[in-house]
């Protein structure tokens, strides 16, 4: 698939994300926005070897998703690849639904492992790596994070881990979209320079611009096979509600459900990008 | 009836933590694809043993370091990857210190990951109330699809590590660090969700766990002597419990008595206390630690500090 393709699959993923949160009336935009180019390009820009028709394939690439929050991205991306019908995207939180709040990988195939409580997914994925590993097995662990996730301790825990085993079949991604839920990272709990700091852990890291999917197909797919000893960290810069204007750069948009008015400005600004074949913004 | 200890075997003592390092090996060998995480603890829980027995068991224990938070999770990866992941470390940070990580990795997502903590309770004795976990029966028992094991003795120990193993989904197993009387045949085999009568009797039911069997056999030949009659049940399954074999033996005896190195607070007492109280209504006489945290000293002298030794059942019997 060429790049202006997989603009329009993101894009259209983009408006799968607004219209199902609206339709819920509660759910996390800003970071499914800023993080739905980066799973593009793993689940559609062959980085991630996997099979919608076997979700439990033994070859596939792991992918776990640690800010779990991020559901609606992750949902709009498995749906649109077929794990399960798209129809489905817009009974997101609602009693009954498979589409939990937060992942929920006993509902839905093609989810690894729940989520939600952030600072885990790290240590996930290196037992993950541990296992893949033991097992003689060459399949790669991506996981994404969040930037403000990495205020939880835990991630550096699993940081030292991970580079004190030479884990590098493991890909670490964070979604550095710089805000979190009471403002700025810089301004609640700064961990910023992420890159010196895994860097100062043992982590081989790159950064790279996360709406740029081919930068990121590159990126990704240089980490999957580069097996030099350490862990791999992908720094991708990224817009937090990136494609919506009004929810571009802002923290208010981390948690908040448009209205049905804003959901079809949104739209209708989505729409006219798909249009171009590009990503607007 | 379930094998008891000979009376020579019942000399021996022997901590339960002690089985964790041999019930790795054994299931290793048998073929099960066991993992274990521990953290920092691998001599005190003796998981280092599992290493040692093979350099293919050692590539089979992963130390994380400090960091128990990370222990749980690891497992949880590992478990994803079709191994039956065992964790270690003490149970006041094995438990408490990674709670949410057990929660809602572990059993959100119903993974095969089996948290085997040891120096439970007040047997880890002098270094104080801050490693004597007595809060960790109630937070396991509480989340969902958790399996909650207190083995009594080594043999039992080593049982419940290998039931764990073959069982599906989480499950707890509970140890010490003290050595203990042992109480069972050393080839015992246990079930999940059964309860054991150690001990028939007709005046009142003493239901246990864990190092409080003990206490309750002796408990038990005490009053004996006294010319009461106590049945003595082993609940080593707190969750599941064994609704039938207990409310069998209170249709009998009508009395209960519930005996554990724990707080009285959400243990065996209140599983017990729940299944009475809706099914067959009866006075409970709670034998625990009573709301508060624990303080150094020798296990022995802590038993009897703490009124959870045999004399403390005896007197719970007499006294209601």
């Amino acid at each position: 698939m060429d790049i202006s393709a997989l603009e329009s699959v993101a894009n259209q993923r983009r408006m799968d994300i607004v219209s199902m949160i609206t339709e819920a009336g509660s759910g996390h935009p800003g970071g499914s926005l800023s993080s739905i180019d980066i799973m593009t390009a793993l689940y559609d820009g062959g980085v991630l070897d996997h099979d919608p028709e076997q979700p439990e394939w033994p070859l596939r690439d792991r992918f776990i998703l640690a800010k779990g929050h991020c559901a609606p991205a992750l949902y709009a991306t498995l749906a649109s690849r077929g794990y399960f019908p798209t129809e489905e995207l817009m009974s997101l939180r609602k009693l009954g639904s498979r589409l939990q709040g937060h992942p929920d990988s006993n509902l839905v195939p093609g989810v690894e492992v729940s989520t939600g409580s952030l600072g885990q997914g790290l240590s996930i994925a290196a037992g993950m790596a541990c296992g893949l590993r033991l097992d003689g097995a060459s399949q790669t662990v991506f996981t994404l994070l969040g930037d403000g996730e990495c205020e939880e301790g835990q991630v550096w825990e699993a940081a030292m881990f991970s580079s004190h085993n030479k884990l590098d079949n493991l890909v670490a991604i964070i979604d550095h979209n710089g805000l979190q839920i009471d403002g700025a990272t810089a301004d609640v709990c700064n961990p910023d320079d992420l890159s010196e700091r895994f860097r100062a852990f043992g982590w081989d890291v790159v950064e790279v611009d996360g709406h740029d999917i081919a930068a990121l197909i590159e990126v990704l797919q240089a980490c999957k096979e580069t097996r030099n000893g350490k862990p791999h960290m992908v720094l991708a810069q990224t817009v937090k509600g990136k494609g919506v204007s009004f929810m571009e750069n802002q923290a208010g948009w981390h948690g908040k459900a448009p209205s049905k008015e804003q959901c079809a400005e949104a739209l209708a600004e989505l729409q006219a990008c798909s249009g171009e074949g590009e990503i607007c913004g | 009836m379930v094998k008891l200890a000979s009376a020579e075997e019942a000399q021996q003592k022997k901590a339960t933590r002690a089985a964790f390092g041999p019930a790795l090996v054994a299931l290793a060998e048998e073929g099960v694809d066991v993992v274990a995480v521990d953290a920092d603890l691998t001599g005190s829980t003796t998981t280092a043993k599992f290493a040692a027995a093979s350099p293919e068991y050692a590539k089979r224990l992963f130390n994380v370091g400090i960091a128990e938070q990370n222990m749980i999770d690891v497992a949880a990866g590992l478990s994803l990857t079709g191994k039956v992941a065992f964790t270690g470390s003490f149970a006041v940070f094995g438990t408490g210190r990674a709670y949410d990580q057990i929660r809602n990795t572990v059993c959100y997502s119903n993974l095969n990951v089996k948290i085997a903590p040891t120096h439970a309770g007040i047997s880890v004795g002098p270094d104080g109330g801050s490693h004597q976990m007595l809060e960790d029966i109630a937070l396991m028992r509480v989340l969902p699809g958790m399996r909650v094991l207190v083995p009594a003795d080594y043999a039992a120990a080593y049982a419940a590590l290998k039931l764990a193993a073959k069982t599906p989904g989480p499950v707890y197993v509970r140890m010490g660090r003290a050595a203990v009387p042992c109480v069972y045949d050393s080839n015992v085999e246990l079930e999940i969700g059964r309860a054991y009568v150690l001990r028939e009797g007709t005046d009142v039911t003493i239901i246990a766990c864990g190092v409080e069997i003990r206490e309750a056999l002796l408990a038990a030949e005490q009053l004996a002597e006294e010319g009461i009659s106590a049945e003595v049940i082993d609940a080593f399954s707190v969750k599941p419990l064994d609704e039938e074999t207990i409310l069998a033996s209170v249709k009998k005896t009508g009395r209960v008595v519930v005996a554990e190195e724990h707080s009285v607070i959400g243990g065996l007492g209140s599983a017990v206390a729940e299944l009475l109280g809706a099914k067959a209504p009866c006075p409970i006489a709670f034998v625990g630690v009573r709301d508060r945290f624990g303080k150094s000293g020798e296990f022995e002298e802590l038993l009897s500090y703490f009124s959870i030794d045999a004399q403390a059942i005896v007197d719970a019997v007499k006294n209601g």
